[in-house]
């Protein structure tokens, strides 16, 4: 609850707005960066030769059988790659 | 903080999001020309459709959406054909025994062109898989797709009436 | 520069926080409302089987994965296995006993624009441990699709008990609870058109009743008449761990794949460990895929680990859990695949494709700092350090639909 109308903004405000903006336009501009490689010359990523895991059911078995034996655990999943449709 | 640095934020956020838009790609501009191999034989070029509505889509057989998406651009090739529309499938692939093979199994009646060395999908800056390009009747483009979602048909369709309709 | 109130106020550090994530949010998720793709429907039916150092683990795993209302992937998991035990710790400090561990796990995938949101339960429970965990995750392709980032969370919540000796049945006096909450980021990048490189980095802490009741350590007992005597493990009550992983996977031209991966692991247990492994792939024709892979772990013993403590009640904390000593494992693996087509007699019609598959893998266990006492005659603490081998087999059967 405000006690009177704050309007004030000093340097350390306009300082914190105008990086949140520039952070978020640079995210933005990275966005429209043109890929190198283009969507029609995905079809080695997207050969199943390729995925990390081609069948879960077995990677995760295999996962579980090591977890349970070795002290060390995680950082062993991935995601992406593929076709990179739509 | 001040009600005034809350819209400044707000605006920002906003300013950004509209920044980050990326438009629809309504191309616009000449459809560029060109002519390629056809399954079956012979060649296919662009100026061999002039006067009709021409949808090109760019496809591979290693490409989910696109398998999903051929038979309803078959459909649609067989719906409108007879009001002067064509559907011409443009295959991607460096290698066209996939796409021989695959369409052996599941045959469509539109042309099917190979474009090896990827001359064409460059000349129409592909930029997903699959698009389409929608040409009206004076060799312009028009519309462009990137993509396919389940019920996307319905957006061609609509495109498809709209430039039937138009005259050469 | 950014010294100012904000930071100094709990409250306000979360709403700028929560701020900054939008703001980075919608830079990310708005755009264009094309989407990436989810998995695949297929179903996997594995039989699996564990065999070494005198543990026998068997039984099977059902997946189903089956998109619905065209924005969903559902998928779920029925997984047993069943324990016959007579390891080392068993034979040493207890007797062989026979268990069923039974776990479900249910998922739930979605897209919206390019971002795929996971969320998942797993149910784990054999008659004396009880394993319940939750996640949320999401995964997001940027750059044209060629980099892809994913963030999860996780969240584990264990209740431990312990079977009497005397009745066979769970101990009512004896329950104890364990809570478990995971951190992980992803990235994933497209190289070239032959190459994939991704890093994951992931971050666990463990907080509760975290060693295993049935247990012990053992010490030098003058008293004894084998020179030793044992006594309880006592475990910290919490554990952070962080783990490191690369991998990499390139396309040879003439159509096989080779990768590689490393892990770096510590924790606050002390314990230091390397991951590598190396795989290759090679299809045959168009119906058979071939696999095979090398792996070496290696391990630093965890602070409180000795395989004999000097007396009894020598610290705080003691373990001679082979799981936390000093060792190597490697292992040798290789796979085959035969894919079948759809449409074949006695197939259901809805099978598009199919493949047969069958994975062998062998594990060489080398400890450095625990040791096998099963060996009599000897003065504590030069038994031979125990090593043992372990084959572990998959059959399973996948279909497309």
């Amino acid at each position: 609850m405000k006690a009177k109308r704050d309007v004030k903004f000093g340097a350390r405000t306009l300082a914190k707005l105008s990086f949140l903006l520039a952070a978020g336009t640079l995210l933005a501009a990275c966005s429209s960066v043109e890929p190198w490689v283009k969507p029609y010359e995905r079809d080695r990523l997207a050969d199943p030769i390729m995925a990390f895991d081609r069948d879960p059911v077995s990677s995760s078995y295999l996962h579980h059988v090591f977890d349970s034996r070795e002290g060390a655990r995680g950082a062993l999943g991935s995601a992406g790659g593929g076709c990179g449709c739509n | 903080m001040s009600g005034f640095s809350r819209f400044l934020k707000v605006a920002a956020l906003a300013s950004v999001m509209a920044v980050s838009v990326s438009l629809a790609g309504d191309g616009g501009g000449r459809a560029a020309d060109f002519k390629l191999d056809r399954r079956g034989g012979k060649q296919l070029g662009l100026q061999d459709l002039k006067g009709q509505v021409v949808m090109i889509n760019f496809w591979a057989t290693w490409c989910g959406p696109c398998r999903q998406e051929m038979p309803l651009l078959e459909q649609m090739h067989k719906k409108y054909r007879p009001m002067g529309f064509t559907l011409v499938g443009i295959n991607v692939e460096e290698d066209p025994s996939g796409a021989e093979a695959w369409l052996t199994k599941t045959p469509v009646s539109f042309p099917i062109l190979f474009d090896r060395e990827n001359r064409v999908s460059k000349l129409y800056n592909v930029s997903g898989m699959p698009s389409s390009v929608l040409i009206d009747r004076k060799g312009n483009v028009r519309y462009l797709h990137r993509g396919y979602k389940p019920g996307d048909e319905n957006t061609y369709l609509d495109h498809i009436r709209a430039l039937v309709k138009e005259r050469a | 520069m950014f010294r100012s109130r904000t930071l100094h106020n709990p409250a306000r550090r979360a709403r700028a926080a929560l701020f900054i994530l939008l703001l980075v949010a919608g830079a990310l998720f708005a755009g264009r409302a094309s989407a990436g793709v989810l998995p695949e429907d297929r179903a996997d039916l594995l039989y699996h089987r564990y065999d070494g150092g005198g543990v026998t683990i068997d039984g099977p795993s059902l997946l189903v994965r089956k998109k619905f209302l065209e924005k969903f992937s559902l998928s779920a998991n029925y997984y047993i296995d069943m324990v016959s035990s007579a390891s080392i710790d068993v034979i040493t400090t207890a007797s062989p006993y026979e268990e069923e561990r039974k776990q479900y796990s249910v998922s739930l995938d979605t897209l919206r624009g390019k971002t795929t949101y996971s969320l998942g339960f797993t149910n784990s429970k054999e008659n004396d441990y009880e394993a319940d965990t939750a996640y949320f995750s999401l995964s997001h392709d940027l750059f044209g699709d060629l980099t892809t980032i994913s963030l999860a969370f996780a969240r584990g919540w264990d209740v431990v008990q312990q079977r009497d000796a005397i009745t066979g049945g769970v101990d009512p006096d004896f329950r104890e609870n364990t809570d478990r909450r995971t951190y992980s980021m992803g990235l994933s990048q497209v190289i070239t058109r032959n190459f994939i490189v991704g890093a994951t980095f992931e971050t666990i802490t463990d907080e509760g009743f975290l060693n295993n009741p049935y247990r012990t350590v053992r010490f030098v007992d003058p008293t004894s008449a084998i020179g030793y005597s044992f006594e309880d493990e006592i475990y910290p009550r919490t554990r952070t761990s962080n783990a490191v992983a690369i991998r990499g996977r390139y396309f040879l031209p003439y159509r096989a794949a080779v990768s590689a991966q490393y892990r770096w692991f510590n924790d606050t247990w002390g314990i230091l460990a390397h991951t590598g492994e190396i795989g290759y792939t090679h299809p045959w024709g168009p119906k058979w895929i071939f696999d095979a892979r090398f792996r070496y772990y290696t391990q630093e013993r965890a602070d409180f680990f000795s395989d004999l403590f000097p007396r009894a009640q020598a610290q705080n904390f003691l373990a001679r859990d082979k799981e936390l000593s000093t060792f190597v494992s490697q292992t040798a693996g290789l796979g085959a695949t035969y894919e079948f087509p759809g449409g074949l007699p006695y197939m259901p019609r809805f099978v598009k494709k199919g493949t047969l598959n069958l994975r062998w893998d062998h594990i060489f266990f080398d400890y450095e700092d625990f040791r096998d006492i099963r060996v009599g005659g000897l003065a504590p603490g030069t038994e031979p350090a125990y090593s043992f081998e372990a084959d572990v087999m998959q059959l399973f059967v996948s279909i497309w639909f």
